[in-house]
């Protein structure tokens, strides 16, 4: 029987969690043995995922500040996942005293986590909700609290497409989120790939084998699949990069090789 | 912020560049390396004011390392790069400053042994300050995600106590019954409205056995169901199944039976859906039986007869039937005669007494309709239970029935059919017992017959034409011939006498012997011979119109026969004054014949409508003559003009020489007829021997195949054209 949409799944910390994962690539100790465990996997393979990680976290704080320099100051982050430092709301707040930060994830321990971190920040929040259920999200209290979806707003959705199987139609979800946001509004986005991974696709395969593994399939997109995901929307300069090329503010001669893997780009609604 | 090159800020801005560039890559920073080296400038000058201090500030450097993770340098490598840094370039960058004087600096060996020994207390504090750091962080964190994971918990745990509240509040709330067991067959819970099925008792229900619930009316496959969903072969079936409450009345449910399995796909319950069929069932079971009995007597119907009947017939080779047709005698008189409330109570009664007669299994009786009904015997000796069964239904019936205050003495016809089952359908059974019943209604009634093939053709055929006769009548398949009428004195032709003819579609030309008692019995003869009446009439009128007024005064005269139901009709004289005068035909050209055996014993008042026509001028004969009781003393009272002698008085002048009595009894006749001024036909000449004789003898008219059979009205016409001339 299928479960009800209003049960929420249990937690089950014995299962490892991408969030948690990621914060140990990060650095963090918001994670647990089994988080660790899986991640020092998936680390066999692609031993450059820390550094995959720090790119994502370092194209979001460049893709924050140029929303802001934009002139928006509201902010969608699906996907958030467990908060460490370097955070949208402290970045966005750091560029502008009034952004507004609504964080979403489906993962209950992260979101949990995130609220304790916010509590008493009356400018961000975290809702629990699923970037396949866009309808959710969107009709979150967190969402209606603190976005005008009448203005624009940036759309931030990183590293969390290639979470999303074809079956539940990401296409679809992104291009609903699209449709409520506001004319002018950007969309930021990180995704996997294939392309530009420093070891052969066979030793990458290895990785994606253990995402599956722990039931969150890590779904490698080409260039072209990803670009689908601006549909509606017109590229910001430079286009679809490597995520250390997009509005670089160093050389890229100091880059770590790793972090050359995978997509970034921003997009702004026509 | 420019410095002066080599100047000890630029030395100081070039050990953190160093100092950032081993850094950076094993940090999970998300700032530009730039942006991080920024962040460990002001941790550089305070190394370098570590070096110069005079008095060495340990917490001072552990500040340093726990900055370093603060900057989330959590990496141990972070740590021993630094130390590595710090050792190498430390005093070359910043021992400088750290230097009291320009004096110690030239003989500076002791000098810089004690700054390599205050770098190196340094390295250890700052170690120890990242390592305590890096320890908190650590904890902090670790004690940050278990809260978020409680906190987590605890939401989700409200959130399922709130879905599993509305979950059971859809469980207990539900109108269907639910019910939940294990594999084994144990009832682990059930809804409100399930044990408000069963009869209200929860503890009657929970615990129980779910196979204990059999019960009489269970399919086979019920249970084969059952055992293929607990064995994991079955995902879920639909039954409809009977179950005993504790009280012992039966409850009907539709049940439909779904296997649970677990997130593995192991089998775990059953859960058991089960809606409450039984007033339904109750209600179609009535209306069953409303649809299959008869309201008034509360006996099976036509329909479930039929049924049982077609069962019967279907039973087998070898099996037998027999079935007891029964009509009950003067019922119609009852009805008439008592209205129809009593008729009702008297057949109610005659149902109860049938009951009574077949009460043995395989034996049944229904009502097929108004006083008609039914018993069937199925039994092992059919020959001779369906005898019986005739003879208790026949004696049940003897005894007289009191309906308001009278005995009514009920008699009924049976038709009985006896025979192999398989042969015939129900259909041609039932008729063949309704026609033998009707065979004994005409052999008197109050008895019972048996069917048998002959009498059944036959009565088939009569049965037949009374029921193609309305139709018949309907349809314009009656016709008339005429039989002349000649005069003997000249041999012209007089008239003719109407003889009605029914051309049936299938069996051709039928004459009167064989339609007119039909008629007569079921009424019809009334319309029919009023038909008559009219077409002879205007018959009439043509010839007369043909002939024209030369004829010297005689119009062709048309006899047409009056049924002895005709005459006690009310509208007879009204009727043929009508049809006259609508034809415009004169009465003297009509003369209706009556027979004798009709007119036998007639009282005054069945005699009025005669003397009314004859009043105004209608001949009255009186036909067959001579074969009745002829009472010569009434015919004086009996508005009648002419005699028609019998065929039976002519047959013996066929021949010559005639037979003398006949010669005298006719004489005799017709002398005695004629003193009564009454003119005298015969019937049946055939030959001119005949025909001298009836002369002499002195009768008026006669009619027979001598001079014509009976034929269409044309031919007369051209007969007397003929004589005329």
């Amino acid at each position: 029987m299928e479960r009800p949409d209003w049960a929420p799944p249990g937690i089950d910390i014995t299962v490892p969690s991408v969030a948690r994962m990621y914060d140990h690539y990060l650095g963090g100790s918001h994670n647990f043995e089994v988080d660790r465990e899986a991640a020092r996997k998936a680390m066999e393979f692609m031993p450059g995922l820390p550094k995959i990680m720090q790119a994502n976290r370092a194209f979001m704080r460049r893709a924050v500040r140029f929303s802001v320099d934009e002139g928006i100051t509201q902010f969608l982050d699906i996907g958030s996942g467990i908060p460490t430092f370097g955070n949208v709301h402290e970045v966005a707040r750091r560029a502008h005293e009034g952004a507004r930060v609504v964080y979403v994830d489906h993962d209950p321990v992260a979101v949990a986590h995130s609220r304790a971190v916010l509590e008493g920040n009356d400018q961000a929040a975290a809702a629990y909700a699923d970037l396949r259920k866009p309808r959710d999200i969107l009709g979150s209290s967190e969402v209606k609290a603190l976005l005008d979806l009448d203005r624009p707003v940036a759309l931030l959705l990183v590293a969390i497409l290639h979470f999303v199987e074809d079956a539940y139609d990401p296409y679809a979800a992104v291009a609903e989120l699209r449709d409520a946001l506001a004319p002018g509004s950007l969309i930021a986005v990180t995704h996997a790939s294939y392309e530009g991974i420093p070891v052969p696709q066979e030793q990458a395969d290895g990785t994606v084998g253990v995402y599956r593994d722990i039931r969150t399939p890590l779904i490698m997109r080409s260039r072209l699949e990803i670009a689908r995901f601006f549909e509606g929307y017109d590229m910001v300069e430079p286009g679809l990069v490597p995520m250390p090329h997009w509005r670089a503010d160093t050389e890229l001669a100091e880059e770590d090789p790793w972090s050359f893997s995978g997509f970034a780009g921003v997009g702004r609604k026509r | 912020m420019s410095a002066e090159p080599d100047g000890p800020e630029d030395r100081l801005r070039r050990f953190a560049t160093i100092w950032s560039r081993a850094l950076y890559p094993v940090t999970a920073t998300s700032l530009t390396r730039p942006e991080f080296e920024s962040q460990l400038l002001p941790l550089a000058r305070q190394l370098r004011q570590d070096l110069a201090e005079r008095v060495f500030r340990a917490a001072d450097c552990e500040a340093v390392g726990a900055a370093l993770v603060a900057t989330h340098c959590t990496e141990p490598e972070a740590l021993s790069r630094t130390l590595d840094v710090v050792d190498a370039y430390l005093v070359l960058y910043c021992g400088e400053e750290a230097e009291p004087d320009e004096a110690g600096r030239a003989g500076g060996v002791g000098e810089r042994e004690e700054l390599r020994a205050r770098c190196s207390r340094i390295q250890h504090a700052v170690a120890a300050g990242f390592a305590r750091a890096l320890r908190e962080r650590t904890r902090a964190e670790q004690e940050a995600i278990s809260r978020a994971a409680l906190e987590a918990r605890g939401t989700v745990a409200e959130a399922l106590h709130a879905s599993e509240a509305r979950f059971r509040a859809v469980f207990h709330g539900a109108a269907i019954g639910i019910g939940i067991a294990d594999l084994e067959g144990t009832v682990l819970e059930v809804n409100d409205a399930l044990i408000r099925m069963f009869g209200g008792l929860e503890h009657q229900l929970r615990g129980r056995n779910v196979a204990e619930w059999t019960h009489p009316d269970d399919s086979p496959h019920v249970w084969k169901l059952y055992e293929e969903l607990v064995r994991g072969d079955r995902e879920h079936y639909r039954v409809e199944k009977a179950f005993y409450r504790p009280d012992g009345t039966v409850l009907w449910t539709n049940l439909t039976v779904s296997l649970l399995r677990d997130a593995d796909g192991v089998p775990q319950y059953q859960l058991a859906l089960m809606e409450d069929t039984t007033e339904r069932r109750l209600l179609n079971l009535r209306l069953r039986y409303e649809a299959t009995h008869d309201a008034l007597t509360g006996l099976p119907n036509r329909t479930l007869f039929f049924e049982r009947l077609e069962k019967a017939l279907a039973a087998g080779e070898s099996a037998r039937f027999g079935l007891c047709y029964l009509d009950l005698d003067g019922f119609k008189t009852v009805n008439d005669s008592l209205g129809h409330a009593a008729g009702d109570r008297l057949l109610v009664e005659v149902a109860d007494r049938l009951q009574s007669c077949a009460t043995a299994p395989g034996e049944m009786v229904a009502r097929l309709g108004g006083d008609e009904f039914v018993a069937l015997t199925t039994g092992p000796d059919t020959e001779h239970e369906v005898d019986e069964l005739a003879g208790r239904i026949m004696h049940a019936l003897s005894t007289p029935i009191r309906v308001e205050g009278r005995e009514l003495t009920v008699r009924g016809s049976i038709g009985i059919v006896e025979g192999p089952a398989a042969e015939r359908g129900a259909a041609e059974v039932l008729r063949s017992a309704d026609i033998t019943m009707y065979r004994a209604k005409h052999a008197g009634g109050n008895r019972y017959e048996l069917a048998d093939p002959e009498a059944d053709a036959r009565a088939i055929t009569r049965h037949g034409l009374t029921t193609a006769l309305p139709v018949a009548l309907e349809r314009g398949e009656f016709f008339i011939e005429y039989q002349p009428l000649v005069h003997l004195g000249d041999g012209s032709v007089r008239g003719a006498e109407a003889l009605v003819r029914w051309l049936h579609p299938q069996h051709g030309v039928i004459s009167p012997d064989r339609f007119i008692p039909l008629a007569e019995h079921t009424g019809l003869i009334v319309p029919l011979g009023r038909w008559v009446l009219e077409e002879s009439v205007r018959q009439a009128r043509t010839w007369e119109a043909v002939t024209g007024a030369d004829q010297a005064g005689l119009p062709l005269r048309v006899n047409v026969n009056l049924s002895p139901c005709q005459l006690t009709h009310p509208g007879l004289v009204s009727d043929t004054v009508e049809i006259l005068e609508r034809a415009g035909l004169a009465p003297g050209a009509l003369c209706l014949e009556v027979t004798e055996s009709a007119l036998i014993g007639a009282d005054d008042d069945l005699l009025k409508p005669l003397r009314r026509l004859a009043e105004m001028g209608v001949d009255i004969a009186l036909d067959d003559f001579g074969t009745g009781y002829s009472n010569l003393a009434n015919l004086r009272r009996l508005p009648v003009s002419v005699l028609k002698l019998d065929r039976a008085f002519t047959q013996g002048m066929q021949h010559f020489p005639a037979d003398p009595v006949d010669l005298k009894i006719v004489e005799g006749i017709v002398s005695l007829a004629h003193s009564l001024d009454l003119a005298v036909t015969v019937e049946g000449v055939e030959t001119g021997a005949q025909a001298d004789q009836l002369r002499e003898l002195g009768c008026d008219t006669a009619q027979g195949w001598y001079y014509a059979r009976p034929g269409p009205p044309d031919r007369l016409h051209e007969l007397a054209l003929a004589d005329a001339t």
